[in-house]
C-alpha cells in the first residue's frame, strides 16, 4: 500500500486559532476514510487544506506523486452562481479543467465520457438544461459527475448527502463505491454514522484534536463520541500562545 | 431613404470614422458588457468610468489635448485603483464594492479639481461626453488597436472567466488562474473604457458596453450567443445613433446610447428568454 496523503503535526486555523491542533498521521492510496466530529471540529478545515484552498498555520501535509491541484474537491456549500446561463453539459465539462486546460478541444470521445458521467449520476436528458432549472439534489448528481470527470487519485467530499433523499443518495453512493474500487482514495466528511458504518471502513474522530482515527466501529465507540463533543467549540479569545513541540 | 441612411457616411469622412470608431467599441465593450453583468459589477463599470478622470485630467495638464498623455493617464489612473480596490477586499474584511467605491470617489474628486484648476468648463464637457464627430487617425486606429487585444485577451481568458464567475471555488482548487484571471478582466475594463472616452466619453463609454449586455441577456441563456448579440446591438445602435444625430443636429455619443437604451426598453417588453410580455401573456402550463 502506497501513501496518498501524510500529515506531519498539522495545524490548521484562522486568525492564529487553531481549528485543527496538531494533527499526525497518514491516508494510504484507495481507503474510503470518514471524517467525523461534533460541528466546529474543524473538518472542512481540514479538507479545505488538503485539497490546498488553506494554508497550513504549522506542519504540513505531504502528498504522495501528485499535487493539491490534482486533488478533486467538493466544497459543502459550493458558491457557485446557480442565475449564470451555461448548460449542465457545460458545467460538467469543466471537469476537464486539468487536461484541457485554456484552448484543449473536448474530442468525440471526451463528449461521450461527459454524456456518460451524466447518465452515470442518473440525469440523462437534462445536458441543455441550464443549471437554474435543477433541484437541490440534481445540482449534487450533477457535481458529482463533473468530480467523475477531473480523473483524480484523492476525491474529498465535504458533507456530500446534506439534505438529499434516499434515491439520489444511493445513486451518489454507487459513484463513491465505484472511485474505491477503481482504487481511488476517497474523504468524506459525514454526520450520518449509520451511513459511516455501512460503507466506510475507515473513520478519523476529529474535535480539533484527533479523538480516534482506525477502523469505523472501534473509532465510533460511545467513550471516543463523548471525549469529542466534551471539546468546547468557541475559540478561546484568551487563548496563550501554543507552546507544544512536534 | 439612400439619403438618410447612406449618402451621409458617402458625404463626410467625419461620419465614416465615426462609424468605425463607434463599431470597434461594440465589438470589444459586448463580451466586457457581458461578463460585468454576469460578474453582477454593472455598476463597477460606471465607477471604474469615474476613476479614470483624473489620470486623463494629469494627461491633458500636461500635455494639452493629447491623445497619448490622456490615454496613458486614464490607463494608469484605471489600472492602480483597480489593483487597490482588489488587494484592499482580499486582504481586508471589506469587499470589493466598499473598496471600489472609496477610491473611485477619491480619484473622481482628484479629477474634477485637476481639471477646475486649469481648465475650463468646455474641456470637462470634453472629458465627460467625447467626441465621436472628431475621431482622428490616431484617435481611430487606438480604439481598433483595443478592439483587437480585447478580442485576443477574451479569447485566451474565455474559460477561466467563465469558470471564475460562475464557481470560483471550483476553479480556485483545480488551479491557480482565479486571481490573474480576475486582475486581467479588470484592465480590459479599465481599456475599454478609456478607448470609449476619446469617442464617448466616461460617462457614456460604459453605456456602450452595458446596454447591449443587459439587452441580449433578455433574448438568450447563453453567454456566447448573448456576446454575439450585445455586439449585434451595439453596431446597429452606433449606426442608427449617428444617422439620427446626423438628421436631428444633435450629439452623437448621447444619441447613441440612447438607441442602445432604446432597443433594451424593446428587449425588456419583447425578450424572449425574460422579457415582460411573457408574463403579460402567461401560456398554459406543460404536462411534464
Amino acid at each position: 500500500m502506497t501513501t496518498a496523503l501524510r500529515f506531519r503535526d498539522l495545524t490548521l486555523g484562522y486568525d492564529r486559532h487553531p481549528a485543527v491542533h496538531h494533527l499526525d498521521g497518514e491516508v494510504e492510496q484507495g481507503v474510503l476514510l470518514a471524517v467525523c466530529g461534533p460541528n466546529g471540529a474543524g473538518k472542512s478545515t481540514l479538507l479545505k487544506a488538503i485539497a490546498g484552498v488553506l494554508k497550513p498555520i504549522g506542519g504540513k501535509i505531504e502528498r504522495g506523486g501528485f499535487s493539491a491541484r490534482d486533488i478533486a474537491y467538493l466544497p459543502q456549500a459550493a458558491e457557485i452562481d446557480r442565475s449564470f446561463p451555461i448548460s449542465v453539459f457545460d458545467m460538467v465539462s469543466m471537469g476537464y479543467w486539468r487536461t484541457a486546460g485554456l484552448f484543449g478541444g473536448i474530442g468525440r470521445d471526451k463528449r461521450q465520457k461527459v454524456f456518460d458521467a451524466i447518465a452515470s449520476v442518473g440525469l440523462t436528458g437534462f445536458e441543455d438544461r441550464t443549471i437554474a432549472t435543477l433541484s437541490g439534489g440534481q445540482m449534487q448528481r450533477m457535481l458529482f459527475a463533473r468530480l467523475l470527470l477531473q480523473d483524480s487519485p484523492v476525491i474529498l467530499l465535504d458533507e456530500p448527502f446534506t439534505a438529499i433523499d434516499a434515491k439520489t443518495m444511493q445513486d451518489l453512493l454507487n459513484v463513491v463505491e465505484r472511485w474505491h474500487n477503481e482504487k481511488r482514495t476517497v474523504i468524506a466528511v459525514l454526520h450520518d454514522f449509520e451511513m459511516v458504518r455501512g460503507h466506510f471502513p475507515q473513520t478519523l474522530l476529529l474535535a480539533r484534536e484527533k479523538v480516534a482515527w482506525c477502523g469505523t466501529s472501534d473509532a465510533l465507540s460511545p467513550e471516543n463520541l463523548l471525549k469529542a463533543r466534551r471539546i468546547c467549540e468557541a475559540f478561546d479569545r484568551e487563548a496563550l500562545e501554543c507552546e507544544r513541540v512536534a | 431613404m439612400f439619403e438618410t441612411l447612406v449618402s451621409p457616411f458617402i458625404e463626410f469622412e467625419f461620419m465614416r470614422r465615426a462609424l468605425v470608431g463607434a463599431i470597434a467599441l461594440s465589438i470589444a465593450g459586448a463580451p466586457v458588457g457581458i461578463f460585468l453583468m454576469l460578474r453582477r459589477m454593472s455598476l463597477t463599470g460606471d465607477a471604474m468610468a469615474h476613476a479614470i478622470l483624473p489620470g486623463a485630467a494629469i494627461g491633458y495638464l500636461i500635455a494639452g489635448l493629447s491623445l497619448g498623455a490622456m490615454t496613458a493617464g486614464g490607463l494608469i489612473a484605471g489600472i492602480l485603483v483597480a489593483l487597490a480596490s482588489g488587494a484592499v477586499a482580499r486582504f481586508t474584511a471589506l469587499r470589493e464594492d466598499a473598496t471600489l467605491a472609496a477610491f473611485y470617489l477619491i480619484s473622481l474628486a482628484l479629477g474634477v479639481t485637476i481639471v477646475s484648476l486649469r481648465g475650463s468648463n468646455i474641456d470637462l464637457l470634453h472629458l465627460l461626453f467625447g467626441s465621436v464627430l472628431a475621431l482622428d487617425d490616431a484617435t481611430l486606429l487606438l480604439l481598433a488597436a483595443i478592439s483587437t487585444l480585447t478580442l485576443f485577451i477574451f479569447a485566451l481568458l474565455y474559460r477561466p472567466l467563465v469558470m471564475e464567475t460562475l464557481d470560483p471555488g471550483f476553479l480556485a482548487s483545480v488551479s491557480g488562474a482565479g486571481a490573474p484571471t480576475q486582475l486581467i478582466f479588470l484592465c480590459l475594463v479599465v481599456l475599454n473604457l478609456v478607448g470609449g472616452f476619446h469617442a464617448l466619453g466616461t460617462l457614456l463609454a460604459v453605456g456602450i458596453m452595458m446596454l447591449p449586455a443587459a439587452a441580449a441577456r433578455l433574448w438568450v441563456a447563453d453567454v456566447t450567443l448573448a456576446i454575439g448579440i450585445a455586439m449585434l446591438i451595439g453596431i446597429v445602435s452606433s449606426y442608427l445613433g449617428l444617422v439620427i444625430s446626423y438628421r436631428a443636429g444633435v450629439p452623437s455619443g448621447p444619441v447613441i446610447i440612447l438607441v442602445c437604451g432604446g432597443i433594451y426598453l424593446l428587449s425588456l417588453v419583447f425578450g424572449r428568454s425574460s422579457g415582460l410580455l411573457r408574463l403579460l401573456r402567461p401560456r398554459r402550463h406543460l404536462e411534464a
